[in-house]
């Protein structure tokens, strides 16, 4: 649609850089699936794909996603952590419908699920 | 949909040249096989000049940079790093890091580069207006539409010290004023990106990474002198060019940032395309209009100048690419910035292109007032081979030869010309000392000879004679009298061609008399090549066939 004011500019601007934000690696929240071999065994591949659609339902784009190799306690996959600041939040024994949970609890709500953490690091 | 990565694949002429497209083609089907359609977007960029091989592969938000990348790298980088998140190290970027992951955004891994130009390429898909407007795009457009006078734009412009990069360099604010007080209700911004000069592509890879640059800033030209009506004069040679200026241009009007009624105000401004026809002499700016009016691509005249007649006969500014990809920021962050950057009496960065025999080549981005020393030395990683420096022709075959002793020499508009030299259009071809000195002159004599428009007699037919005069060196027939005819030709070519291809043309053949005088003798009187390179009898050394 046509942009006929600076107040329109600027807005598009603003969500265009919000699209932009991840390649300026900056937002509030960073989510690593842990996605190792024993880790896409567990079934981590149907959790990122429900965690990526729960971004995209809500909308959000203060929410980078990432995936990193096995850290060693895979009797606990899926594994997903969730970064804010220095905060790290390490939920295990995940399905894709718990990720959607999480998705809404812990990024949208700021609050963690006490039940699925197997670690925290302040 | 969120993607989760994005991975931006270089695609300039350049790159696809080294086989960005199959990369790019095999990417997406990697991609696709491993199931990750939905979790990872592939686009396409523009150049990083000098800094990063041909073709890169950037993945964000994990700022790993692959370069160059191959066909057959893609499956490892898709299933090790885009499906598993494990880097594929063997495959990185091997620059500044040491082979560790890079993170370019800016300042880029050249140590000395400041991009002002370049900000945007190799950062933003050059065919998404929206990836534009996120870096700031078409924000000085609408500065000057709400906030600024005609006036007050030019006074902006005139302060900022900006110089025409297009090889003149004369300052650009100062053309702008003589159109805007030009009378007239009908002018014209006509963008010169016939870039023909050889040892040139800055305007290509300006064009293909960031084509929405050039555009806002034909606009903010159009809306400072009064003019509605934009003409970019593209050479044909650059087909991907001129793709991405037809894209770009048709998103704009359908944003309503060119056409009518510019982001609702009464400032209407309209860019057409031009296609050269392959002639080096329609880079001069009247040939240019020449060419542009459907005419004989030919020089006229000078005066009357073109901002008091120019295109059809009306106002014109005719400016260069770069000059006006320096446009845009110059208005958003004022002319005391652009003068914190590069010298006192040549503010701001300058693109150059380094090629020949350098060990990095491409572009690079930096202020004014570098010396030849850091470019070719540092930035370009030295000379090829181990061989030393013979020379470097700086601003192309026109501009100015510049021997192993000028290195130190700041590299500026106003400080070459006291060597005889020129800064051009920024292009620096660096010649190594296996490469004879005959060779190379009558090089460049027969480009020219090629590309004179055959208007006035000293271009048209001295340059036959001097080519003649060279072969006949090249072949062994030469005579000592022949180094003083070529001197007078060249002399005289200078003094009465009738523009400025016939008044450069004798420029590398004068200097290199001057500079490599004991080399000519040799060719001459003992009828031999030193380094093996002319078809004469050479001396008893190891042939060399490295070739410019």
């Amino acid at each position: 649609m046509k942009i006929t004011s600076l107040e329109d500019l600027k807005r598009i601007k603003e969500e265009a850089q919000k699209r932009a934000l991840l390649r300026e690696g900056k937002a509030e929240y960073k989510i690593t699936v842990h996605m190792g071999t024993c880790g896409i065994a567990a079934g981590a591949r149907q959790v990122m794909a429900a965690i990526l659609d729960e971004i995209a339902k809500r909308n959000l784009t203060n929410v980078l996603v990432t995936q990193a190799g096995c850290i060693g306690l895979c009797d606990r996959e899926p594994l997903v952590s969730i970064e804010k600041g220095t905060e790290r939040v390490l939920y295990g024994d995940l399905t894709p419908e718990k990720a959607r949970q999480l998705v809404a609890s812990h990024i949208v709500n700021g609050q963690i699920v006490g039940d699925w953490v197997v670690h925290t690091e302040r | 949909m969120f993607y989760r990565a994005h991975v931006l694949v270089e695609m300039t002429s350049s790159s696809v040249a080294l086989g960005a497209a199959q990369v790019k083609e095999q990417l997406e089907r990697e991609i696709a096989r491993a199931g990750l359609g939905n979790e990872v977007k592939v686009l396409e960029t523009g150049s990083f000049g000098a800094a990063l091989p041909s073709p890169f592969v950037v993945v964000y938000p994990d700022n790993v940079i692959y370069a160059p990348v191959s066909v057959r790298d893609v499956r490892r980088i898709v299933e090790e790093h885009l499906l598993k998140g494990r880097v594929v190290r063997e495959l990185l970027f091997a620059g500044e890091r040491g082979g560790g992951v890079a993170t370019f955004i800016p300042p880029s891994p050249l140590k000395k580069e400041k991009r002002v130009v370049l900000r945007n390429s190799g950062l933003i898909d050059p065919l998404n207006i929206e990836e534009y407007i996120a870096r700031d795009g078409y924000l000085a457009l609408a500065k000057v539409l709400t906030e600024m006078t005609p006036e007050e734009v030019i006074e902006v412009v005139k302060r900022s010290g900006l110089q025409g990069r297009g090889g003149a360099g004369f300052p650009t604010g100062l053309k702008w004023e003589f159109t805007r007080k030009a009378e007239g209700e009908e002018k014209y911004i006509v963008c010169n990106a016939d870039e023909g000069e050889p040892g040139t592509f800055k305007d290509r890879l300006i064009l293909e990474g960031d084509p929405h640059s050039v555009l806002e800033a034909m606009a903010i030209a159009g809306y400072a002198v009064g003019a509605n009506q934009g003409y970019i004069y593209v050479r044909a040679e650059y087909p991907q060019s001129i793709r991405h200026l037809e894209v770009a241009i048709a998103q704009a009007k359908e944003r309503g940032l060119l056409g009518e009624r510019i982001l609702g105000t009464s400032f209407s401004f309209d860019v057409k395309i031009r296609r050269g026809a392959g002639a080096y002499v329609c880079g001069e700016e009247t040939a240019l209009l020449e060419s542009i009016e459907g005419k004989r691509g030919e020089p006229r005249v000078k005066p009357p100048y073109p901002p008091q007649k120019g295109l059809w006969g009306k106002p014109t500014v005719i400016n260069n690419v770069e000059t006006l990809a320096n446009i845009p920021p110059i208005i958003l962050n004022g002319p005391d910035w652009f003068r914190s950057i590069g010298t006192p009496t040549c503010p701001g960065t300058k693109v150059f292109t380094l090629t020949g025999n350098v060990n990095n080549l491409g572009l690079v981005e930096v202020p004014m007032g570098i010396t030849l020393r850091e470019l070719v030395f540092e930035i370009g990683g030295g000379i090829r081979g181990g061989h030393g420096l013979k020379l470097v022709q700086t601003g192309g075959p026109s501009g100015g030869t510049m021997t192993p002793d000028l290195l130190d020499v700041p590299m500026a508009f106003d400080t070459l010309p006291r060597y005889n030299s020129a800064l051009g259009s920024g292009a620096l071809t660096v010649i190594d000392d296996t490469h004879c000195i005959v060779d190379i002159v009558k090089n460049f004599a027969e480009f020219f000879l090629h590309e004179s428009c055959g208007k006035c007699t000293p271009c048209r037919v001295g340059g036959k004679r001097i080519v003649d005069i060279l072969e006949r060196i090249s072949a062994g027939a030469g005579s000592p009298e022949d180094l003083e005819k070529l001197r007078y030709l060249g002399q005289h070519m200078k003094a009465t061609a009738f523009c400025g291809l016939g008044q450069a043309a004798p420029n590398p053949l004068l200097q290199c008399l001057e500079f490599f005088r004991e080399e000519f003798e040799v060719h001459v009187r003992e009828k031999c090549c030193p380094q093996g390179v002319c078809t004469m009898r050479p001396k008893p050394q190891p042939k060399k066939t490295v070739r410019v």
